[in-house]
């Protein structure tokens, strides 16, 4: 075998493993914080069930502020952050500080759009029949805007994929780091071709993911995807 | 008399838009009697909506009182209001159902955010369902059901809790005439067996002959006539009320208007009761020796009676019109000299 593949099966699986784990924890950590700034920024706007123009206005300055921010420069202007929270600033679960906070505010809009495609004639009948805002949030806004939800967080993986190679090139592990260390550093195009192709076969597996994910709910509720 | 469920006194809406002020209800006076079928009609843009979303408490009237089984709900919040609205229940045009929820799971959101046991809302759901004829489409999504199916779902969700009060906003005016005779009804059918009380609003004046025993006319934000569907019908007096019965199908050719004189009258007559069953036309036509020319005749089957309306040329002396139209006032027949088109 060429010390080429050798390479390559040495390097591959583990960093493959480093950017999954790396997308997928940022991921979560990106929904748990910007699912419920979403809801608030749903709800607290004009005319919905919370209305709060204070908190709408603050809460949309800080995203559209989060959401400036590009992300080469939010790493680096991360790093004491990250350095007093993970203790490091270098490696996978450095990488996933900065990763979830430049995707919070990415969620948060998109759920916030996600959540106010919902039918607001549902909603009148949601309060007509005495929910609390509570209920209508659980029942009511997530659950009809699931499929768009779901479409909102492949999105985000997708995205975060692309994160995921730009901290590799300062230090955070992952295929990014592989291609900026062999492919770029050392002129090896065997492994940067590898990895290019690893990273394109891993977008079109979480999309198609998506995609199957959202059209089946949208097949049993009897919409056409 | 039983006190009335829903007592709306002085009820006014003015919505502020770029600077104008816009009347959309004004000073609405109306009761409503338990197990009543109360019809609001009027036209796109008299206040019908505006009307049944207040009293929905959807939105804040400007001035006046609603009260609710003997309760000022303008004052109700947070939790109160949750308690008053899970004795109302609502119906929509749209029907707006949830789409991520199956038939089952719509009836039983209501029952659902009311805190009903489990075992209780699945009991309560298929009774619903076996009342409103869905019990074979449990299981479907929204999306798979015709809009008589929906408004169906819609009824049996608006019922779950048993409330004292239906309120159906134009719950017929997107499904076709033979849906629309279904629903209505259904609707006919709770109302007696539930006993529930049911406020709709409607431009339809079929929907009002077919199932309501009193309505209200709307226009501009005022209630121009209202009383007993029979009452309304037989003698309307108000000129949107005329055109609302005498709807589109019954229009009159033009050259019959030509040369009112005191010798030739064209008359709408309106039978109800015991009128009906006698040969007024040629009583008169022999009492007053007047030539009677019938041009167009009706019945409105009402829910609460019949009423008959005749178009009547009349033709004679001075003296025997203005006889016959005396014989005919005091035999209770509602009549009206006609005299150019009402449009």
């Amino acid at each position: 075998m060429s010390p080429n593949i050798n390479l390559a099966l040495e390097l591959l699986p583990l960093q493959l493993w480093n950017t999954l784990y790396m997308v997928f924890t940022s991921t979560f950590f990106a929904v748990l914080i910007g699912l419920p700034i979403g809801v608030i920024l749903t709800i607290t706007d004009k005319g919905h069930i919370k209305e709060n123009p204070g908190l709408y206005k603050a809460l949309e300055f800080i995203v559209n502020v989060g959401r400036s921010f590009p992300f080469a420069i939010l790493l680096v202007a991360l790093i004491p952050f990250t350095r007093w929270l993970v203790g490091t600033s270098l490696g996978t679960s450095a990488s996933i500080v900065p990763l979830t906070i430049a995707a919070i505010p990415f969620v948060a809009r998109l759920i916030e759009m996600s959540l106010k495609e919902v039918d607001p004639h549902i909603l009148e009948a949601a309060i007509v029949m005495g929910s609390t805002p509570w209920q209508i949030i659980k029942k009511v806004l997530l659950q009809e805007a699931l499929p768009s939800i779901l479409s909102a967080v492949t999105l985000t993986l997708v995205n975060l994929i692309g994160y995921s190679a730009m901290a590799g090139l300062v230090g955070g592990g992952g295929l990014g780091q592989v291609a900026i260390q062999y492919g770029y550093h050392r002129f090896n195009t065997f492994i940067m071709g590898a990895t290019v192709i690893l990273l394109i076969l891993l977008v079109q597996g979480v999309q198609w993911v998506g995609n199957r994910a959202v059209q089946s709910i949208l097949k049993k509720r009897g919409k056409r995807p | 008399m039983k006190p009335p469920i829903l007592e709306i006194a002085a009820l006014s809406k003015i919505y502020k838009q770029a600077g104008k002020s816009i009347h959309a209800l004004r000073e609405i006076t109306l009761a409503i009697a338990p197990q009543d079928i109360y019809g609001i009609i009027g036209l796109s843009g008299a206040g019908k909506s505006t009307l049944i979303r207040c009293l929905a408490k959807l939105i804040e009237p400007t001035s006046g009182k609603i009260l609710f089984d003997r309760l000022d709900i303008s004052d109700l919040k947070g939790k109160n209001l949750r308690n008053f609205r899970l004795e109302i229940g609502m119906v929509f045009q749209h029907f707006n159902l949830l789409s991520s929820r199956t038939v089952a799971g719509n009836v039983a959101y209501p029952l659902e955010i009311a805190g009903t046991p489990v075992a209780e809302q699945k009991r309560g759901v298929d009774e619903l369902l076996q009342l409103v004829g869905l019990s074979a489409k449990k299981e479907a999504y929204p999306c798979c059901l015709s809009g008589g199916e929906k408004q169906r779902v819609g009824i049996a969700r608006a019922l779950a809790n048993a409330p004292k009060v239906l309120f159906c906003d134009e719950a017929t005016s997107s499904l076709d005439p033979r849906t629309t005779k279904e629903i209505l009804d259904l609707l006919r059918t709770v109302n007696k067996e539930k006993g529930v009380t049911i406020v709709l609003i409607t431009h339809d004046m079929e929907v009002i002959k077919r199932i309501c025993n009193k309505v209200a006319v709307l226009e501009e934000g005022r209630i121009v006539e209202n009383g007993p569907v029979s009452q309304i019908f037989a003698e309307p007096q108000h000129p949107t009320t005329k055109h609302f019965i005498q709807g589109s199908c019954h229009e009159i050719p033009e050259e019959f208007f030509k040369s009112p004189s005191p010798h030739r009258k064209l008359l709408r007559l309106r039978f109800k009761g015991a009128a009906a069953g006698e040969p007024l036309i040629s009583q008169i036509v022999k009492k007053y020796h007047v030539e009677a020319n019938i041009l167009l005749g009706w019945i409105d089957r009402l829910r609460t009676g019949t009423v008959g309306t005749l178009i009547v040329e009349l033709t004679g002396t001075a003296e025997g019109i203005f006889g016959s139209l005396e014989y005919l006032a005091e035999k209770t027949v509602h009549h009206e000299v006609l005299q150019r088109y009402e449009s």
